[in-house]
Parts: C-alpha cells; sequence; structure tokens
C-alpha cells in the first residue's frame, strides 16, 4: 500500500475564499504556522473530522485560517476566539471546536477567556501558537517573550525586574482541574514534528470523543521578527526556547474522563422575535404614507457642508412622524469640512432588518462622484436624482429612472445655496408621492425657529415641489 | 492505484518496483530550505530557478529517497512537497 504524503483534502488547493485564489498561504519563509496548519489538517482529514470542524480564529498571523482550512469558520476580536470558541462549542455541541491562537493573542489580550474556558473545562480544542512575539505587529515584546530576548520594544533584552518571568500558559492550564489534557510541541524539526503530530490527534480524538478542554501549545519559529535565517531560527528553538518551555505532555487524564455535553436550550427566531416585540405581521393601520413597495432605500450622498447628513434625517423624522419604520444611517469622512458624505434612510411597512443598503430604490446624488460611485447601484425601478447645477457629465452605465434637478440654483433663487437640501426634500416628496406639500410646510414650521431660516427653506422646498411637477 | 492481491509474495514484488518518490512544487516553494537541510539522503538542493512568488525554488537533485517524509514534515507551506512511499 502506497502512502501518500500530501496537501491534506482539509485544506483548499486554491484557496478560493480569497479573492485574490491564491494557492500559497501568507505565512512568511519558514514560519512555524505553515507546518502547524498542514498537520492540523492531516489530521482532521486523517479522523474524518472535516465535516464537523469549526474554526474560531484569532487575530495575529494566524487571523487568516478561515481562508485556508476547508471547514467552518468565525473569525474572533483580539484575544477573544477562546470566549467566542466556548459559544460556537456549547451552540453545536456535535462539532469539533477548534481556537487556533498566538501569543498575543492567548497570553496577553486574552488571557482571561482562555483560562476561563480551560477553568470550565468547554469542549474545545485550543492550539497556542507560541513564537515568544508580537509577529504581525513586528515584534515587540510579548508575556512569553524569553529572558534576555530582544524585541522592538524591548532593546536591551527582558528582564524579570521590568517585564517579569516568560508565561507558561501550557503549564496555567495544567494546573487547572477540568483541562483533560495539556502539552507543549515544536514544529522545528521532523522529530518534532513526529512528536506533535501524535500529540494533535490525541487532542482532536478527546474532541471527537467530547472529553473536554484540550490545550496545546506549539512552540513555533518566526524567522522574519527572530532576524534569523529559517535554520538559525529552527536551531534557535532547540538550543534556547526549549530550555526555558519544555516540550512534552504535561498532563493527560482523558482517560479516567467520562463524555461530557452541554445541553444548550435552542431558541427559535419566532419565540425571540415575540420577546422583543417584533412580531407584528398585521398591517399597522396607524401608519399614514401609501408605500407601494415593503420598504424604500434612500441613499443621499454628496460634499460634506451641502446638508446631506441633515436631508437624510428629515426624511427620517417625517416619515417617523407618520409611524412608519424608519433607520437613518450617516456615513463621512474624518474631514471637518469638505470630503464625502453620505447617509442610507430606510422607511419601511414593516420591522426593518438592516439599515445599510447595497441597492437603493432612491439615490439623491448632489456632486458627481458620488453620482458615479452610487449610480449603478440603483435597480431598474428606481430613482436617480442628481443635481444638475454641479454634475454636467451624467455616467452612461445607470440603470434607474433618471431626473436632472438643478438644486443648486434653485435654492440660489430662494435665497442661499445651502438650501439646496431643502430643494431636493420637496422633489423627493412628491416624485415619491409619500408626503403633501402641508406635510412639508408644518414640519419645515417645527424643525426652523428663525423666520428668515423658516422663509428660505419654505421657497426652497416650494422650488424643488414645482420642479418635480414640470418632470 | 493499480490493484493486486494482498498476498505477501505480491506486495514484495510491488515493493521491488516502485521506488519512493519525492516531488517539490516549485510554484508553492518559498525557499526557506528547511527540506534541504532536513534531507538524509541529501537530494534536495537549492536552485537559481525564480518561481511566480520571486523565490529561487528547492529542487529534487538526485534520486536515492527512501520515502522518510522529513521535507514533507517541515515544510511550512502545505502542498509544496508530495512523498509517496511504497
Amino acid at each position: 500500500m502506497t502512502k501518500v504524503f500530501e496537501k491534506s483534502p482539509a485544506f483548499f488547493d486554491t484557496f478560493t475564499r480569497k479573492p485574490s485564489m491564491q494557492k500559497t498561504t501568507h505565512y512568511c519563509p519558514g514560519c512555524g504556522h505553515g507546518t502547524l496548519n498542514k498537520i492540523i489538517a492531516d489530521q482532521i482529514a486523517e479522523l474524518g473530522l472535516q465535516d464537523q470542524t469549526i474554526f474560531v480564529g484569532p487575530v495575529g498571523c494566524g487571523v487568516f485560517i478561515y481562508y485556508y482550512f476547508e471547514s467552518a469558520s468565525v473569525s474572533a476580536a483580539h484575544g477573544r476566539a477562546s470566549a467566542v470558541a466556548t459559544g460556537v462549542s456549547r451552540a453545536n455541541p456535535d462539532s469539533v471546536t477548534i481556537s487556533y491562537q498566538g501569543d498575543g493573542d492567548l497570553a496577553a489580550i486574552g488571557t482571561s477567556n482562555a483560562i476561563h474556558a480551560a477553568n470550565r473545562g468547554e469542549n474545545m480544542i485550543v492550539f497556542f501558537v507560541n513564537n515568544n512575539i508580537y509577529g504581525m505587529t513586528g515584534g515587540q515584546l510579548a508575556p512569553t517573550t524569553l529572558i534576555d530576548q530582544t524585541s522592538t520594544t524591548s532593546p536591551t533584552g527582558r528582564t524579570v525586574l521590568n517585564d517579569g518571568h516568560p508565561l507558561k500558559m501550557a503549564e496555567m492550564v495544567a494546573g487547572l482541574e477540568a483541562p483533560v489534557l495539556s502539552a507543549r510541541v515544536a514544529v522545528n524539526t521532523p522529530r518534532n514534528v513526529r512528536q506533535a503530530v501524535k500529540v494533535i490527534k490525541r487532542g482532536l480524538e478527546i474532541q471527537r470523543d467530547k472529553k473536554g478542554y484540550a490545550f496545546i501549545e506549539v512552540l513555533s519559529q518566526c524567522p522574519t521578527n527572530w532576524k534569523k535565517e529559517s535554520k538559525e531560527a529552527c536551531d534557535w528553538i532547540d538550543e534556547v526556547v526549549c530550555k526555558q518551555y519544555p516540550i512534552g505532555v504535561i498532563k493527560d487524564v482523558a482517560d479516567q474522563r467520562e463524555a461530557q455535553i452541554r445541553l444548550a436550550e435552542r431558541v427559535e427566531f419566532e419565540a425571540l422575535a415575540d420577546q422583543l416585540g417584533l412580531t407584528t405581521d398585521d398591517e399597522d393601520t396607524s401608519q399614514k404614507i401609501e408605500m407601494l413597495q415593503d420598504e424604500l432605500r434612500f441613499k443621499f450622498a454628496g460634499f460634506g457642508g451641502q446638508g446631506i447628513l441633515s436631508l437624510g434625517m428629515m426624511m427620517a423624522q417625517m416619515s417617523m412622524e407618520q409611524n412608519m419604520e424608519v433607520t437613518w444611517l450617516p456615513s463621512y469622512g474624518p474631514e471637518m469640512r469638505g470630503g464625502v458624505a453620505n447617509c442610507s434612510v430606510v422607511v419601511g411597512k414593516k420591522a426593518i432588518g438592516s439599515p445599510a443598503i447595497e441597492s437603493p430604490n432612491v439615490l439623491v446624488a448632489l456632486n458627481r462622484p458620488s453620482l458615479e460611485k452610487f449610480g449603478p447601484l440603483v435597480p431598474e425601478e428606481g430613482l436617480i436624482i442628481y443635481n444638475s447645477s454641479l454634475i454636467d457629465q451624467v455616467p452612461d452605465n445607470l440603470k434607474g429612472q433618471v431626473y436632472a434637478l438643478p438644486a443648486t440654483d434653485l435654492a440660489s433663487d430662494a435665497g442661499t445655496v445651502k438650501a439646496a437640501n431643502a430643494v431636493v426634500l420637496g422633489f423627493v416628496a412628491r416624485k415619491t408621492g409619500m408626503f403633501q406639500l402641508s406635510d412639508l410646510e408644518n414640519f419645515l414650521r417645527e424643525t426652523f425657529k428663525k423666520p428668515a431660516m423658516l422663509e428660505t427653506n419654505l421657497k426652497a422646498v416650494l422650488a424643488g415641489w414645482n420642479a418635480a411637477e414640470k418632470d | 492505484m493499480p490493484k493486486y492481491s494482498m498476498s505477501e509474495d505480491n506486495v514484495e514484488e510491488k515493493q521491488e518496483k516502485e521506488q519512493p518518490s519525492v516531488i517539490i512544487h516549485e510554484e508553492l516553494c518559498k525557499a526557506c530550505g528547511l527540506c534541504i537541510i532536513h534531507c538524509p539522503k541529501d537530494i534536495l538542493e537549492a536552485s537559481d530557478k525564480i518561481n511566480e512568488l520571486g523565490y529561487p525554488t528547492t529542487v529534487v537533485a538526485k534520486d536515492g529517497c527512501i520515502g522518510c517524509a522529513n521535507c514533507y514534515l517541515i515544510c511550512p507551506e502545505p502542498g509544496a512537497v508530495t512523498v509517496k512511499k511504497p
């Protein structure tokens, strides 16, 4: 029988989840992450666990594991992988949950998450990739950095007086009551890799049999940040790192433990929606706006200072006063003035799922970049209203019904260019048939307290309203 | 894989015919050189062929693979090495 060592079926051949569709990982040459990924994938495939494996990815160099393993995966915020894996494991008691974390992630930011998950004895296996350094951010001191090891934030070497002792996570976890397996392995030589394979297989078997929490610390080389050649880095693990972090199985009590399954109560969506008061399928008779669609998705976009956000706010507030369901979501750059701004407004008959908009039914573009950016997203039946005072060229890839409204000119006639948003409000109100002129007037009277401002805005709204009639 | 009966004679015959082999997928190689130093038969070598990733790839320079899979195990790039051991 020929034994073939090759890329595991649990690992994507081409990383189809990655837009660049590449075949190579992003790891640096000589990095231990790739070696560990490979042997985890091998063992998952060998034990036939691929269909039930859920990975929880960290922040750090291991962040892209969801691109590489052909399994389910979740990404967690920095340090939170063990906590997220707890939820994943409890919600999917039949699955094999794998938390894959680095030393900056697990031993620094996420220490409490990791220790408490271990202490609860959750059904999960944690791979703790220890390369003594913060790799992704450029080699800063980590809690696991060795005594006398230099890093960008300890240029003269780590000292006990200043930074404390290197954190021995595998020993800490082994000291707890609940974990069934705690081990430290290395991936720097074929001999160590063979040992790691055995321990990883043992850990995955424990998960398959639901015996509880397994913790495997993996000493991994980081040639890039250690500033060593791959070979030197691997030798350094044997010569220096293993002296301070001895490899071996520290605790394995799986054979004395029973399988444990926590029954998670499944809450059906209906019950949850009921509790939150979201189950109103009946028509709300108090809603005063007749709408053809169940949901109108507005996108207002332009330069900062054109009154884009207030325009969206006015639209949302007026709809809200008519008892419609409404969301308003602004988006703008960090500039104090200038820059581009847009806001998404959803007006609906029923509870709104998401305030974010992919394809607007109504687009108001007050400058050219906005029209070019959002115009092509509007479907055929949608409305596109653009500011013809500032936009002289209309892209030819628009599908919606396009209306040219000289908003800035009309506002200027009404008294000030700042009222361009009021012009648009009048135009949109009439075009969509959502509001009467009296609704607009009442709203403006409540909004603007200064008589001069009110006067200008009333004129501007009326100009927009009339422009809608002419079309 | 060709089918053959599992009687001992046949298996031995098969093993005589087929030799262990190693393939380096040059387009995936990042030239870390770890496989070269761990090959007990020293059949892998660094070449001056530059692959698409921009690395000078490792190549199988000689016959004599014994199928120990050291190169497969130590290679940090999944899929870059295939070893067949009959």
